[in-house]
């Protein structure tokens, strides 16, 4: 069996698959592919997939191909990554925890030691970095696919694309573009809704418009991004700054883009009641 | 001859696989006796309410369906149940029946997943799916479309399958059209024959015989197969309302997790999940799963932890004939959402998440602000069980070497298809025989 190191015999890549901070959603999206899972396994070595219960070599091999959810919360996880980025030949990151550091990112606006004890009773037992960060903050990357969760569909076409060993095409432009290739009525325009799709990668195939909701970001910023605009046309359509401020800091808070805009801090809570 | 195992040792299993999240396993054996075994959660812990403080009552339905990517749709539910609770809004009829509809999507895609993907594999001495389906492809396919029935039963009502976009206080941003639906109840026709097929293909496995006497805890409701909302019963008794939840369960916080453990105040550790709601509710199951139920020998006195794979298989019967029934009795509702004005005051709500009961709650000011959030999810809940059940399984078999025991332990925490991502604020497994 190959090490994954240069071959001389043809044979299926290596595929990883690695957890850090993560609800599992992206990773399972892999499961979901139930009408191409098994083609898949039979097209690339599903090497290190622990969920799936590939344990092959325990995740100490070599990987033509990582796929890395989660983001980085604690000392033990920013070692792991670069060990994995060291044993990989390319690493995709899959979702808004890995490329954004996720919801839990919102850490990073606040105290983590008051967070620690508002859950837990004994913080001493916990370690945990102060932040939630993106794994690009911590090791090179090859690939970011965004979203919370990533769409089946662009996962699909990473894989394929290691499969046949080239790099995979995904594009960067705005909600607003598959919005009007889904042939949706403006939800903004029509009906006064706020929508963050003006300032949103594409990828989800403008799902909540078409479910006459507004864009809720899960994707992240689009590569060039007006938020200032974005922002004003939310208040215009009635939000306040607070929730202005809640809308664009919620599943990619710690974006590049976002991250310097917070400009309200949240209310103080009252001491926990229970 | 076998070999005799060492008077001590330490097992270890450091990542847990075919589970979801992040854990490990630790058994301690010293001069031939059990002294510790360890179901660990190192999963980091995200702060979740922690960081709900401060923001609006409307966001809980979609900022905690990213605690798990499996059940999002649970988190959904308990969340909108405890919003609403505080706001005093009761969402039923075809809204509810909507949700329900959801909910069923989420059961099937869960519970086929377990089944198929993580579980059956232990029964058939294989490693994972991908080889079981080296022999028996038709059989993993079948499994495979099963569970694509239930994602989409989630993306047609949900608008995606993990993390679904259309789910409010309230109710939904908007409702499909009967003309949308349709085409799931030709594919639910499928679907049912085949987890009929599941639950005599599983009942014929091969089980140890093992059981245990442990309090089993679930959501009943008088005419349903409980799962969005009902009173808390348990087989010993209990029977509480979801404000009473937070009174008669403590959390409490152990070195080696950063899951809480639960346990009934005065009684212990309890079991949620599919062998609770079927040794409560299995009466209120729909004809088809009751007869499947009855075909494959199962009845509300079923206590082997290792037939919770009938069990789940059932519950897909269940999931199926239920979704099925919604479907053909289905009238669009007039409005999408109820209105939901917010109040100052405190709200809770439950539901039957696929691996037991989830129980929210949150206090709000009277602009809707978000003060205080608790979540208890069912994993959380059952670890204290899963580490008795374990400890008395290890202690039985210490007669096995190292690797039958660690892969048969290993199989006796996936009997309760622990989540752990839903679990940390909650596996590795280590045997220790020194």
């Amino acid at each position: 069996m190959s090490d994954g190191t240069d071959a001389a015999t043809p044979r299926r890549p290596r595929v990883a698959v690695w957890k850090f901070a993560s609800c599992d959603g992206c990773q399972l999206t892999l499961l979901d592919c139930e009408d191409e899972l098994l083609a898949v396994a039979d097209r690339v070595e599903l090497a290190y997939f622990l969920e799936a219960g590939a344990v092959g070599d325990g995740g100490t091999g070599t990987y033509d191909l990582s796929l890395v959810e989660g983001s980085i919360t604690t000392p033990h996880d920013a070692e792991r990554i670069r060990d994995v980025r060291a044993r990989s030949k390319v690493l995709v990151t899959i979702g808004a925890c890995a490329t954004a550091g996720g919801i839990q990112a919102l850490r990073n606006f606040a105290d983590v030691e008051e967070f620690v004890g508002i859950v837990y009773a004994q913080p001493q037992f916990i370690s945990t970095l102060g932040t939630s960060t993106a794994i690009a903050d911590h090791v090179a990357v090859d690939l970011e696919l965004r979203g919370c969760p990533i769409d089946r569909r662009q996962l699909l076409a990473v894989v394929a694309a290691a499969a046949a060993g080239r790099p995979p095409a995904v594009r960067g432009h705005s909600v607003c573009l598959e919005c009007k290739a889904a042939g949706n009525v403006c939800v903004t325009v029509a009906h006064g809704t706020p929508c963050l799709g003006p300032m949103t990668h594409a990828g989800c195939g403008a799902l909540c418009p078409s479910y006459a909701r507004g864009c809720y970001g899960c994707f992240g910023p689009s590569e060039a991004p007006n938020v200032t605009a974005t922002a004003v046309e939310l208040g215009r359509r009635g939000m306040d700054p607070h929730e202005v401020d809640l809308a664009l800091h919620t599943f990619n808070a710690w974006s590049p883009h976002l991250r310097e805009v917070w400009h309200q801090p949240p209310p103080t809570p009252p001491e926990a009641t229970s | 001859m076998t070999h005799r195992p060492p008077a001590s040792r330490t097992l270890k299993v450091d990542a847990l696989a075919r589970v979801e999240g992040e854990g490990a396993m630790h058994v301690e054996v010293r001069d031939g006796r059990l002294h510790d075994v360890q179901l660990r959660i190192y999963e980091p812990p995200r702060f979740f309410e922690a960081f709900l403080r401060g923001r609006r009552f409307t966001e809980p339905a979609d900022i905690t369906a990213r605690i798990c990517g499996i059940c999002p749709v649970a988190y959904q539910m308990s969340a909108c149940a405890a919003v609403e609770d505080a706001c005093g809004v009761t969402v039923d009829g075809p809204l509810r029946d909507l949700r329900r509809l959801l909910y069923c999507g989420e059961w099937i895609e869960s519970h086929a997943l377990h089944l198929y993907l993580l579980h059956a594999p232990d029964f058939l001495g294989y490693e994972n799916a991908i080889a079981l389906a080296a022999d028996h492809r038709d059989r993993v396919t079948a499994g495979l479309d099963l569970k694509k029935v239930g994602n989409e039963i989630l993306e047609v009502v949900g608008g995606r399958a993990i993390h679904p976009v259309n789910v409010k206080i309230g109710g939904f941003y908007r409702v499909p059209t009967p003309t949308e639906l349709r085409p799931l109840a030709e594919r639910l026709r499928t679907a049912l024959d085949t987890a009929i097929d599941t639950v005599a293909w599983v009942a014929g496995f091969e089980f140890p015989e093992v059981g245990h006497a442990l309090e089993l805890v679930a959501l009943s409701h008088p005419t349903e197969y409980a799962v969005v909302g009902g009173r808390l019963r348990s087989t010993e008794g209990l029977d509480i309302a979801s404000h009473e939840f937070a009174d008669r369960v403590v959390e409490s916080h152990v070195e080696h997790s950063t899951a809480l453990h639960a346990h009934l105040l005065e009684r212990g550790e309890y079991l949620v999940g599919p062998m609770a709601r079927f040794a409560l509710n299995a009466d209120r199951l729909g004809p088809e799963a009751a007869a499947a139920a009855a075909a494959a020998g199962l009845d509300p006195s079923e206590r082997n932890p290792f037939r919770s794979i009938v069990v789940r298989a059932v519950e897909l019967v269940q999931a199926c004939s239920e979704a099925l029934r919604i479907i053909e009795g289905y009238e669009r509702p007039d409005r999408p959402a109820v209105e939901v004005t917010p109040r100052a005051g405190v709200g809770t709500g439950w539901t039957e998440a696929p691996r037991g009961t989830l129980w929210h709650r949150y206090e709000l000011d009277d602009d809707g602000t978000i003060l205080d959030a608790t979540i208890v999810p069912p994993t959380s809940q059952n670890q204290p069980a899963i580490e008795h059940d374990l400890f008395h399984f290890v202690e039985g078999n210490l007669h096995l070497d190292d690797d039958e025991l660690r892969r048969r332990s290993e199989q006796v925490i996936r009997n309760y298809d622990p989540c752990i991502s839903c679990a940390t604020h909650f596996l590795d497994l280590t045997v220790d025989r020194s």
